[in-house]
């Protein structure tokens, strides 16, 4: 259905998401300074590190969530797909729908599950068979199953795993290049979390995918690319050390990144 | 690594992104719209009053008597009577409501019974004043024969505003956290002295404020008293228990029915009054929020 | 010398127990009042009953109290009534939602300082004050200049309920205000996060999930219409005719009521008693909408 074209490599596009030199002000307070990371396209990236170090602010710079919160403010330049999302003719509306998010806690609407899912679609003026792109995205999500016999029921209605496969089901509807996660399983139980693991590994062939994580484990089971953040001494977050999964967790350049990984902190 | 694609979908969204902000702006433009045009209304209002009451407003005015003659009149009975009622209404509600309020926040179980109550009590505060005229006719004026007295008046009053007395009293106990009443509980207190030792304290601003803002609702009341038998031409000052008396809505009611503009002019002037008086009683209400509940730390 | 014995028997003493029933008492005049009210109107309805009929009563589109031959239509009366009250939830539930949406969407906190007075201000205008406005500047300066004096006089159903729809806009504001207010923000950032734009959080998301409490301050705004007597008496007239042009004098339900109260009917007459058959009348109807407006919040809630 997605017309594509098929290339060897991904790297040869470019990374999807570059951070350069970025910093993120809540007023006069920093959050988090000089930010120098790029996201690799279709791949999944993990951003871990100690409460409070910033993660969920970077991870809302990408798409602009963060401009909700009327004292924010960002500098440096945040690229997405080398334009910068910054920039002073950039709608947040339109970044939002090519950057998706899935929260923390999972926030389905009040409304039937076709109506949670095909929510994205009209609003952004989507021509097509809305039947199709809801089942689409609902087997894409692994919940077609579950749910092929109740899409008019409440969206609520479903458990929190399946909760969070439907936020994630309505962020693909809307065919968004970069999926980002802020600690999706945190709310969920050991089974949904796996599920969703799974399904990341899926969906990484489509989009790229940003994961915040607390779960260390989780990051080295499931990611390509490990982002590990601290805060400094002036309570701002930065990135110590940005690589290969299994070259953070099995033999971290820094200190800071050994001691966190291996638990002795955080 | 299987096959892999970069995701490029083909266009078929057609996001329009700068239509549909537009609508939104329009929108908030209505929205915008609608409070200018609210704040009109009272400006214009306020601005009428104030023009229509100016050549009327003089020391005169707020100590003489009615008169069939505007240029003579004056407010004094009415200002009275106001004050009277008032006076009466505060010293029935205060200890009525928030004695109410308290078995219901804080003795009542969870029992059919106590929701009976509560409900009953949200219904009554929703009966219009002019029931309450109704059956303050019935019962204080014919019943009960007390005339057409200021008391009849003031235990009609009081029985209108004694539903949100006691519902924004109960709103006031409900906030105080419980671990004050665990705290009172701990040390060997018995409810009540639980109750008016640590509860009723810690409520105390909340309640105030509600009684004083009920007052001001009661002393702009004019249709029950109609009922009553307040009158419009009280030229004398009235005697609580016996006796014709007015009030100053139903002096504003009273004048604003003479088609003269001259005494649409007294009218209005009588209407300045009594929107200084309910500055004065919500400002006092704002203060006490203010600074009796910067005295409590929780 | 021994310490006194402490009894640890559980008996509350006289005194907690007086105080408690003091209290109950206090809360149960609710019930005294509520047994009176309903007594006397039902007393009295029941001997206007006696002399006229129920039929006519209810049925009836004519309402002459006081003036020969007299006619017992209360619908005439109701008519008023509805009149007066539909036009003024025109007017109230636009500015009332639009202002509702502005404090719990778009205001900040310094907007919301300015915004709230302007509503609490209003709402606590005493009526008379508000009916004085209607007759003295709306009718006047308003409705006749732009409708012309042929077509609307002094005293309109209209005039009536535009002062009666500045009076309910602050209840249909602060109620709908606080239902918006109560939608989780997560369900909000939802939304957003898929490319929405604010106007479409609030239409599509925030809106139907409060709209048990819309509905329900709607429904409270009509009773408060419905039992508004000081506004109507200024602006409205004493013309009771069943009619749905809102440029005619008519006469509410509490208009009728203040008019029988001020003249001069005898204790006992048939005029002294129809002001408790209408009184009943509007009673039922307010007391239905309340309880139809709680009813609403608890039927069509959004679980969320």
């Amino acid at each position: 259905m997605i017309d594509r074209e098929i290339a060897a490599d991904p790297a040869e596009f470019g990374d999807v998401i570059e951070l350069q030199d970025v910093s993120c002000w809540y007023g006069s307070f920093r959050a988090v300074r000089n930010i120098d990371i790029s996201i690799a396209r279709q791949r999944i990236t993990a951003l871990i590190g100690p409460s409070g170090c910033g993660k969920s602010t970077l991870i809302r710079t990408m798409n602009r969530m963060n401009d909700l919160v009327p004292s924010y403010r960002a500098e440096g330049r945040v690229l997405f797909e080398s334009q910068d999302l910054f920039a002073p003719g950039v709608d947040p509306v339109a970044v939002r729908r090519r950057v998706g998010m899935v929260f923390q806690k999972p926030n389905p609407f009040p409304k039937s599950v076709y109506d949670n899912v095909a929510f994205g679609p009209r609003i952004n003026g989507f021509k097509g068979n809305m039947d199709e792109l809801v089942e689409h995205s609902l087997r894409r999500a692994a919940l077609w199953d579950d749910v092929k016999d109740k899409l008019n029921q409440s969206g609520m209605a479903l458990s929190g795993g399946q909760q969070q496969r439907l936020c994630i089901a309505r962020t693909i509807a809307v065919e968004p290049e970069v999926i980002l996660m802020d600690e999706p399983c945190s709310a969920l139980d050991p089974r949904s979390t796996l599920q969703i693991e799974e399904l990341m590994a899926e969906l990484k062939r489509d989009y790229t995918i940003v994961i915040v994580t607390h779960n260390m484990q989780q990051a080295a089971r499931a990611s390509d690319t490990t982002i590990f953040m601290t805060m400094g001494d002036d309570r701002a977050g930065y990135v110590v050390e940005e690589g290969d999964t299994i070259q953070i967790f099995t033999n971290p350049k820094h200190r800071l990144t050994e001691d966190y990984v291996s638990g002795r902190f955080g | 690594m299987s096959a892999f694609s970069p995701a490029r979908p083909v266009a078929r969204f057609e996001p329009a992104v700068m239509r549909r902000k537009f609508t939104g702006t329009l929108f908030y433009g209505a929205c915008l719209a609608a409070i200018g045009l609210l704040l009109l209304t009272l400006v214009a209002l306020l601005v009428d009053v104030f023009v229509r009451a100016a050549p009327w407003l003089d020391v005169g005015f707020l100590t003489g008597v009615p008169s069939s003659r505007p240029a003579r009149a004056g407010i004094l009975p009415a200002m009275v009577g106001t004050f009277e009622i008032g006076i009466i209404v505060g010293v029935l509600t205060f200890p009525i409501g928030v004695a109410a309020a308290i078995y219901l926040a804080e003795y009542a179980s969870d029992s059919r019974l106590n929701r009976l109550l509560q409900t009953n009590i949200s219904n009554l505060a929703g009966v219009p004043s002019i029931i309450y005229g109704i059956l303050g006719l019935a019962l204080f004026v014919r019943a009960l024969a007390m005339g057409p007295t200021i008391l009849a008046a003031a235990l009609t009053l009081s029985l209108l505003i004694l539903p949100v007395v006691i519902i924004a009293s109960i709103e006031a106990l409900k906030a105080v956290p419980q671990a004050q009443r665990e705290g009172a509980y701990a040390l060997g207190a018995s409810r009540w002295q639980m109750v008016s030792r640590s509860v009723l304290p810690a409520a105390a601003p909340g309640i105030m404020t509600g009684i004083i803002l009920a007052m001001a609702r009661a002393i702009g009341e004019a249709a029950p008293l109609i009922l009553i038998g307040a009158f419009t031409f009280v030229t004398f000052l009235p005697n609580p228990i016996s006796g014709q008396y007015t009030v100053l809505p139903i002096q504003i009611y009273g004048w604003a029915q003479r088609p003269q503009a001259d005494f649409q002019g007294i009218s209005a002037a009588a209407i300045v009054v009594v929107l200084g008086l309910m500055l004065v009683l919500n400002g006092l209400a704002l203060i006490v929020r203010v600074r009796l509940s910067r005295h409590i730390q929780w | 010398m021994t310490s006194p014995a402490i009894s640890l028997a559980h008996r509350r003493p006289i005194g907690e127990r007086i105080i408690e029933r003091l209290l109950f008492l206090a809360a149960a005049l609710g019930v005294v009042t509520t047994i009176g009210i309903i007594a006397v109107l039902a007393f009295e309805t029941y001997e206007f009953f006696l002399e006229v009929s129920p039929i006519e009563f209810f049925t009836g589109t004519r309402w002459s109290a006081l003036i020969k031959p007299q006619s017992w239509g209360v619908l005439a009366l109701i008519s008023g009534t509805l009149l007066v009250s539909a036009i003024a939830l025109l007017i109230a539930i636009p500015l009332g939602l639009l202002a509702a949406v502005l404090l719990a969407e778009y205001a900040t906190p310094r907007a919301r300082n300015v915004i709230k007075p302007i509503l609490e201000t209003i709402a606590g205008v005493p009526t008379i004050v508000l009916g004085f406005f209607g007759l003295n500047f709306i009718a006047p300066q308003i409705l006749r200049p732009l409708l012309g004096t042929d077509n609307i006089g002094v005293f309109s159903a209209l005039n009536g309920g535009i002062v009666v729809g500045i009076l309910v806009t602050p209840l249909i504001a602060s109620i709908s205000e606080d239902a918006m207010r109560a939608v989780p923000r997560g369900m909000r950032e939802g939304a957003f996060a898929m490319g929405a734009t604010k106007f479409e959080v609030v239409r599509k998301v925030v809106f139907p999930a409060a709209i048990s409490g819309i509905m329900a301050s709607i429904i409270l705004a009509m009773s408060r219409a419905i039992g508004e007597t000081m506004a109507v008496v200024l602006t409205v007239g004493t013309k009771p005719q069943f009619t749905f042009d809102p440029t005619e004098s008519v006469q509410t339900m509490t208009a009728f009521i203040v008019q029988i109260s001020i003249g001069e009917t005898a204790q006992g007459s048939v005029e002294y008693r129809s002001l408790f058959a209408v009184g009943a009348t509007l009673f039922l109807m307010t007391f239905v909408l309340n309880l139809l407006s709680g009813w609403v919040v608890r039927r069509f809630r959004t679980a969320y």
